[in-house]
This record gives structure tokens, sequence and C-alpha cells, in this order.
């Protein structure tokens, strides 16, 4: 029980994570990323890569995951930068797809849809495995309260209203005297590189990773965590991704209730519960359970009083 | 190298495959400027409705095709009415999201209906026509036929009907056309139905070639992004030109790359074309 728990609580860490390098580009800067199931698979593969074929520490392979993640980000920005978020919502979701393929196909590199099995996670083998699941949501929960400070930081800071006021109008923004290409590089490519450590986690949790496990189903998972949480707020990320894992873990209760429904019935009504409870939440609660505050000048320390209304 | 012409007849049958797809999501974004991803779960639709027509109450592919097109048009429109209109108001992007959980939603309800098992249409086995080494089979051939025809209804229908007019006023200033007294709401409402059965008809006809299950859209969905992008996003003859060029492109990768890589391919063409030309091929400048 102990162990499931703790499996269920690393699993929402994750979850989260994802969900905070959406909300950098998405939910501050209004860049759009339907590929972060191809960022998320890029980490756990490099990482994975790393640490079994290239027999480095688990650490370096976290890394390395991250920044492989994030470079590539960089570059599909750096790509589509003059581009308006509509293409951008195409391309992205092209881009994870395009991964996915990479990933079945270069069997040299990753062993095709077989996959990677044995890869190192902390201690694993030489604790119980509930003392490892145990350890792992310790670095987890160290991770997140990490990164969620760091962002805070970033997001109530000159950056972060940078940022959100690049997402509320762009000209605007230029027109301040913000580099908004500069900085909408830096937050997607950030972004990306939290998805990047996610998935670099994720592999070394899972010990196995497939390109089937990184299917473009996630990203509705992590848009209802974000959309629940309320875009643009760090806690409220970590909040809606714990709601989401609660519903999807709730949901295998169904067949509990509703016999004789098959296995791929089950799991239909699993998907279809979170596209429901995704539109729902975009149509009736589009800034989230906790809501963006809105900074006043007084708390940001302009000269002149003056109230931003949204 | 017989290769060549061969790969050349098969993207254009690929091609025109593409074409009808290509042209329901161009038309979707031309009239409410959102990329519509609900197109992957509507051509699988498509693909089971016809597929319900022809195995088990056995009709002819043909009213099977209409069944796709009608059945597509339909609930592509009550989704719209449903899920969909009321979100426009948050912007294109929050639209776009809400098209994917729709997407989601529409093909797990496929799959709690039909489970995940291959089905295969009705059709007589029938041998490949050859000429001059190069072999076409029938049912492509008139997957072929059957597709260009629908694109020649619908681009007369189009072109000098009121109705392509109204569409084409609704697109460009929506503010406009209903101060000239055009039903923007019925207008969308028919383009949409006319949008989604295209995409319905795209789906059964792929799946014709092959076998269908509830991801038949979802792989497809690459291409006819890439099909409407190079064409230019809005643009009409736009998406039926990018789907060749996709189409044909699909298939000559084929002497150099794996064919896993086939709908990479299409990637990569968006990736080209938005670098040296972002409006497309035949899209306009827009600000």
């Amino acid at each position: 029980m102990i162990s499931y728990l703790a499996s269920i609580g690393v699993t929402i860490g994750i979850y989260a994570l994802l969900a905070l390098g959406i909300n950098v580009a998405w939910g501050l800067t209004g860049m759009i990323n339907l590929g972060m199931a191809g960022f998320f698979a890029l980490g756990a593969y490099a990482s994975a890569i790393a640490t079994t074929t290239g027999d480095m520490p688990i650490v370096i392979g976290v890394v390395l995951g991250c920044i492989f993640a994030g470079a590539a980000g960089l570059l599909l920005a750096a790509i589509t930068l003059r581009l308006r978020g509509d293409y951008l919502a195409i391309i992205t979701l092209g881009c994870s797809e395009s991964i996915r393929l990479f990933m079945t196909n270069e069997i040299w590199l990753t062993r095709g849809p077989d996959g990677i099995s044995n890869i190192p996670g902390p201690l694993r083998g030489e604790i119980t495995p509930q003392d490892f699941n145990l350890l792992f949501l310790g670095i987890m929960i160290i991770v997140l309260i990490v990164v969620v400070i760091l962002l805070r930081n970033l997001a109530n800071g000159p950056y972060g209203r940078a940022l959100r006021a690049i997402r509320d109008d762009d000209v605007v923004a230029a027109v301040a005297g913000k580099p908004v290409g500069r900085l909408r590089l830096e937050a997607f490519a950030l972004g990306a590189g939290l998805l990047g450590l996610a998935g670099a986690l994720f592999g070394h949790y899972q010990s196995y990773i497939a390109p089937d496990m990184f299917l473009p189903l996630i990203t509705i998972y992590i848009f209802l965590a974000l959309t629940a949480g309320g875009p643009g707020n760090m806690l409220g990320a970590v909040l809606g991704a714990a709601l989401v894992v609660f519903v999807l873990e709730g949901t295998r209760f169904v067949h509990d209730l509703i016999p004789g429904l098959s296995i791929v019935q089950v799991a239909a009504v699993r998907e279809i519960s979170v596209g429901v409870l995704l539109i729902l939440a975009l149509r009736f609660r589009p800034k989230g359970l906790v809501p963006e505050r809105t900074l006043r000048s007084a708390e940001v320390g302009l000269p002149h009083g003056g109230e931003r209304t949204r | 190298m017989e290769l060549i012409p061969q790969l050349l007849v098969n993207g254009v049958l690929y091609g025109s495959l593409l074409a009808l797809p290509a042209i329901g999501f161009t038309m979707i974004f031309a009239v409410l400027r959102f990329p519509n991803f609900a197109v992957a779960s509507i051509a699988t639709l498509g693909a089971f409705a016809g597929w319900v027509a022809n195995v088990p109450m056995g009709l002819p592919i043909l009213l099977a095709v209409v069944a796709a097109f009608v059945i597509a048009g339909i609930v592509g429109v009550l989704t719209d009415d449903l899920v969909l209109r009321p979100m426009r108001p948050h912007g294109a992007l929050t639209t776009a999201i809400a098209s994917i959980a729709l997407t989601v939603v529409l093909e797990n309800i496929i799959r709690f209906g039909f489970g995940n098992d291959l089905r295969g249409y009705d059709l007589p086995i029938v041998r490949d026509w050859r000429f001059l080494d190069i072999r076409v089979g029938p049912q492509q051939f008139e997957n072929l036929v059957l597709a260009c025809l629908i694109m020649v209804i619908l681009f007369v229908f189009l072109r000098y009907g009121r109705f392509g007019k109204a569409m084409r006023a609704v697109a460009d200033n929506p503010q406009l056309a209903a101060l000239k007294g055009i039903p923007s709401g019925t207008v969308t409402r028919l383009a949409m139905f006319i949008a989604m059965g295209l995409v319905g008809v795209g789906g059964i006809l792929q799946g014709l070639g092959t076998a269908i299950d509830p991801l038949t859209g979802f792989r497809f969905i690459l291409s006819i992004f890439a099909a409407a992008v190079v064409g230019g996003l809005g643009s009409i003859p736009g998406a039926v030109l990018g789907a060749f060029v996709v189409g044909i492109g699909q298939e000559l990768s084929l002497v150099v790359l794996d064919p896993t890589y086939k709908s990479a391919v299409g990637f990569l063409a968006i990736l080209v074309v938005l670098i040296f030309r972002p409006e497309g091929l035949l899209g306009e400048k827009r600000q």
C-alpha cells in the first residue's frame, strides 16, 4: 500500500514537472506546445542511453536529458519564431510524432519498439522496492520544490512580467522595449528543458521506456492539469497534476462498478473522462481553480500608481 | 529504373486521398481561424460509419461513402456546436486544445463501441492492373476518380453557388458579412458540415486500401496538416496542391528512406515551406 501511494506520488511529481514546463511556455508566455510528448521522450531517451550504453552516472544522464530537450526546444522555437500561434500548434504536434517515429525506427540507438530496459535508478536493487519508491518520491519532492521556487521567483520578477506582457500583447511588449523574440526563445527552451527533466526522471523511475509511452494523449492530461490548476500559476500546476492522477487512478475502479466491461472499454472510459474534464475546465474555469493573481503596481514597485486590469 | 514512375503514380493516388480531408481542415481554418484537431477522430468516424454501412448492412461501397460523408458531417456540426463554439471567445489556441480533447473523446467512444481490432471492408478481390510495369489497384483507381469527382463538385458549388460566395464573405470579414445580412451562423454550420463530411470521406477512402481501427484518422493526420500548411492554411486550391505535393513527396522519399518515416516527410515538408514561404504555396500573406 505504501509502495502504491509512493508510486502515485512519483507519477504526480512527473506530471507536475510536465505541467510546469508547459506553464512556462503557455501559461506565462502564451506559446503553445502540443509536442510535449516529444520533448518528454527526448529527455527520457537521452538520459537512458547515457546511463545504459554510455555508462554515465544518473545525475549526468538527467542533466544531459534536460539540456538535450531544451536544445531541441530552442531549435524548434528558432525555426518557428516568426509564425503565428496556430502554426506553432500544428508544428509542435507534428514534431512529437516525428520524434516518436525516430525512436521507433533508429533501432541501433534506441532499440526501437522494444524500448530500453534496465535503466539504472538510485540504489535500485540495493534496497527493497518499497524503500526505492519512497527514496524516489523524496528525490521527486526535492526536485519539485526547487523547480517551483525557481519558477515562482522567475515568474514574479521582472523577467516573468516581461513574459506575461508578451502573452497578453506582444506588440505592446515590443513597444515597451522588451526583446520579444529572444524572450520567447528562452521561455520555450526553458519549458522544453523541464519536459526533458521530467522524461529523464520518468525513465530512471520506471527502469524501462518504449516509444509507445510517449503518445500525444499525455498532452491532454497535462493541459487538464494546467487548466485545472490555473495557467501562469506554479503551485496550481502541481495541484492540477495531483487532480489528474486522482482522476486516472479513480477511473481504474470503473471496472468494479460496471462489471462486464472489457479492459479496452475501461481504458476508453478513462480517456473519455479526461477529455470531457478538459473540455469542461477550458469552458467554465479557463483561469483555473487558483486564478493568477493580478499584481498591483505597489507590489512590483512601479513609480506611479495605476492598476493593471485584465 | 521502373521504381520512380511507380512511386509517382502511388504518390498521385495517395495525394488524392489526402486532398479531401486537407480541404476540410483548411475550410474550417478559413472560416473559423483555428486548427481543428478533431479532424483526426472525424476521419476515423467516417471510416467506421462506412464500415457499418458496408459490412453489417451490406450496402455497396458508394453508399458507404455517402454514409461516411453524412455521419461525419452531422457529428462534426453537433460536436462543434456543443463543444468548440462556446470555446471560441477564449481564443484560437484554447479552442485548438479543446479540439484535441474532443478528438480523444470521440476516438474513445469509437473504441468503446468497436474495440481495437482491425476491420476490413467487404471488397471484391481483384488483380492489380498493369501498364508497362506500373501497377495500380482498381480500388485505388476508383478512389482517385471518386476523390476528383467530389473535388470538382465542391469547386463548382463553392465557386458559382450562393453558398460559396457567402462562405468567402464570412471567412473574409465576419462582421461585414453579418452587416450585409449573411446569416453567419448558418454559413458556418454548413461549412463545418461539408468540411467534416469531406474529412469522413477521406477516412473511409484511406480505410478501403487497408483496414481500419480507432487510430486510422490519427495516423493520417500529420499528412493532412502537412498538405494544408504546404498549400497555405485557409486556401482550398492550396490544400489540393499541397495534398499532391505531400503525397508524391512521401512516396518518392521511399527511394532514400525507410517506409516508416513516410509521415515524417509531411512534417519535413511543413518545416521547409514555413522557413522559405510561411504563407504556403497558394496562401495569401496576412498580417
